[in-house]
């Protein structure tokens, strides 16, 4: 599944990084707010389900190869993240659902292939 | 091995302000990309951004400032952290899971959840801490390339 199928079945917004939408492939997901646990556990190619909005969070993705970051609760990106994940290549994607939902959601997904 | 191999293959010095959270991640970002290109592995190349990535926080979070150092061996990739600042006093405690000294403006960020050092020791094949209380902290963590 790549990220543009990944929006439109949750009804993404889609931040930054458009243009790597369609080539991005999601091959499973990571979900958590404490960096540190996310630079152990993900693996390349997860989404990355958060709350955090700083810039710190385009550095880990960019450094475990991530597919991308979908923010949760309606949380804003910072100005300063959206450039970095822009020069990064790093797709951010915002939703209002809770990070429970948005999780669940992703799972069906993709054991549904 | 001899001080001259050591300088021979070092591949970069990377210099780290403290309390510098906004440029966190700049270094290991910079070191994830002169490992590209080199033969080495993907997943290799990974642990090794993990490490340096945790090593950079350590310094930021708590140095005043420090160094980075990645040395390329033929069968090794060697990251060397050094930093001035408070030390660890007890180095066992510091590298239990969950224990950390972390204030709130650093929690607040998603940082000081006490897994840093357990994820560069987790990520080494060796790993060696030193630590002078006042002085600072030297960190040395090996990885290597045949598996």
């Amino acid at each position: 599944m790549n990220l543009e199928t990944l929006i439109e079945a949750l009804g993404l917004k889609c931040k930054c990084c458009w243009e790597k939408l369609k080539s991005t492939q999601v091959k499973g997901g990571y979900a958590g707010d404490l960096l540190s646990d996310v630079m152990a556990n993900s693996s390349a190619g997860d989404i990355w389900v958060t709350r955090q909005v700083h810039q710190n969070i385009v550095a880990v993705a960019s450094l475990k190869d991530l597919a991308g970051i979908v923010v949760v609760q309606g949380a804003t990106p910072e100005k300063d993240t959206l450039e970095r994940a822009g020069k990064e290549g790093i797709p951010i994607l915002v939703t209002d659902m809770a990070k429970f939902e948005v999780v669940g959601r992703i799972y069906r997904l993709l054991s549904e292939g | 091995m001899s001080g001259d191999d050591l300088i021979e293959s070092l591949e970069g010095i990377y210099h780290i302000q403290g309390r510098d959270f906004v440029d966190a991640g700049i270094v290991s970002s910079e070191v994830k990309k002169s490992l590209q290109g080199k033969g080495i592995p993907e997943s290799i190349i990974r642990r090794i951004a993990v490490i340096t990535f945790e090593a950079e926080i350590n310094i930021i979070s708590y140095a005043q400032q420090g160094t980075i150092q990645l040395f390329i061996e033929p069968d090794a990739v060697i990251i060397e952290a050094n930093d001035m600042g408070p030390g660890i006093a007890d180095i066992d405690l510091a590298l239990q899971e969950g224990y950390s000294t972390a204030d709130d403006s650093i929690r607040e960020l998603g940082f000081g959840a006490g897994m840093g050092l357990c994820n560069i020791k987790k990520f080494s094949d060796i790993f060696e801490l030193t630590s002078e209380v006042g002085q600072g902290t030297h960190l040395k963590s090996i990885v290597k390339l045949n598996g």
